[in-house]
């Protein structure tokens, strides 16, 4: 199989589980939002503990399935960095990849549209800096 | 936490819903953050960087939207959920600077370390030191914003 279809399976697959969180729970499947609150909110967070520990089992058991190939591409000062961008930023926009991107559009929520335009955007201007200072990884 | 039949019904469909999710990112690819720089990679389109674009997130992203606006779409049909008294979405639709100042500082994260939090998360015992360095981040970072904004 081509490999961009087998991309557009996986992403048809990441559809099925937010709609399986949709039909059974009647919630959005915001990866951030799921993470944030899980530390924040213990008590309530029964489902999801159980979604955190699906995905994080399912990514040990499918990379080594597939053999999946994760390649290095920031020293550890960066990733310290980029992580504190990507969780602070998140919960203050109240959303990533999959709560704006993928549930929020499929809503047709303004919001969600307006922010996965302007994490894409600045994701590439970013990569550009990057290539350009670089030519290569941070 | 006195667990209900329901609770623990809504929590097995949530594993399921997991392992999906983690199925998904792995065949399309996102596991490997050198695959989402190649993604956001634009100027490599324009030959500029020597590198190649990479359009496999494009394909991932467009299949699980496709899904997505159906799975969404079809909500009025529903009473309830399955394992839920009631839907819980997000109501608002307003834009505001919280909104935009966070994508901004999301993108920036994003594209130095070509990791989102689902396929940081899923990569927990995979992705060696350097999702350590990131989670080991992200999620003070996420208690941060928590403190400050809520």
């Amino acid at each position: 199989m081509h490999p961009y279809l087998v991309s557009l399976v996986g992403g048809l697959l990441i559809g099925v589980s937010v709609w399986l969180m949709f039909a059974g729970l009647g919630r959005v499947t915001g990866i951030s939002s799921i993470a944030a609150a899980a530390l924040t909110a213990p008590k309530e967070s029964l489902w999801r503990y159980a979604f955190l520990l699906g995905l994080m089992g399912g990514g040990l058991l499918f990379v080594r399935m597939f053999g999946a190939v994760v390649t290095s591409v920031a020293s550890p000062v960066w990733l310290i960095v980029a992580g504190l961008l990507v969780g602070f930023g998140t919960v203050l926009g109240g959303g990533c990849t999959s709560g704006h991107g993928v549930c929020g559009l499929g809503r047709r929520s303004p919001r969600s549209l307006i922010a996965t335009l302007i994490f894409m955007v600045v994701g590439m201007a970013t990569v550009a800096v990057i290539r350009a200072l670089h030519g290569g990884a941070a | 936490m006195s667990a209900t039949t329901s609770d623990v019904r809504a929590a097995i469909i949530a594993l399921g819903a997991g392992l999906v999710f983690a199925a998904g990112l792995t065949l399309g690819g996102m596991m490997d953050p050198s695959k989402v720089q190649g993604f956001l990679d634009i100027g490599a389109l324009f030959g500029w960087g020597g590198g190649k674009w990479d359009p496999s997130l494009a394909f991932v992203m467009g299949g699980a939207l496709l899904v997505s606006l159906f799975a969404f779409g079809a909500a009025k049909s529903h009473q309830a959920p399955w394992a839920s008294a009631r839907f819980e979405l997000p109501t608002r639709r307003d834009i505001d600077a919280k909104l935009v100042v966070g994508a901004i500082l999301f993108g920036a994260g994003w594209g130095i370390a070509g990791y989102c939090p689902g396929p940081a998360l899923a990569s927990l015992f995979t992705g060696g030191a350097d999702i350590l360095w990131f989670l080991g981040a992200m999620l003070p970072g996420m208690l941060i914003a928590q403190k400050w904004f809520s």
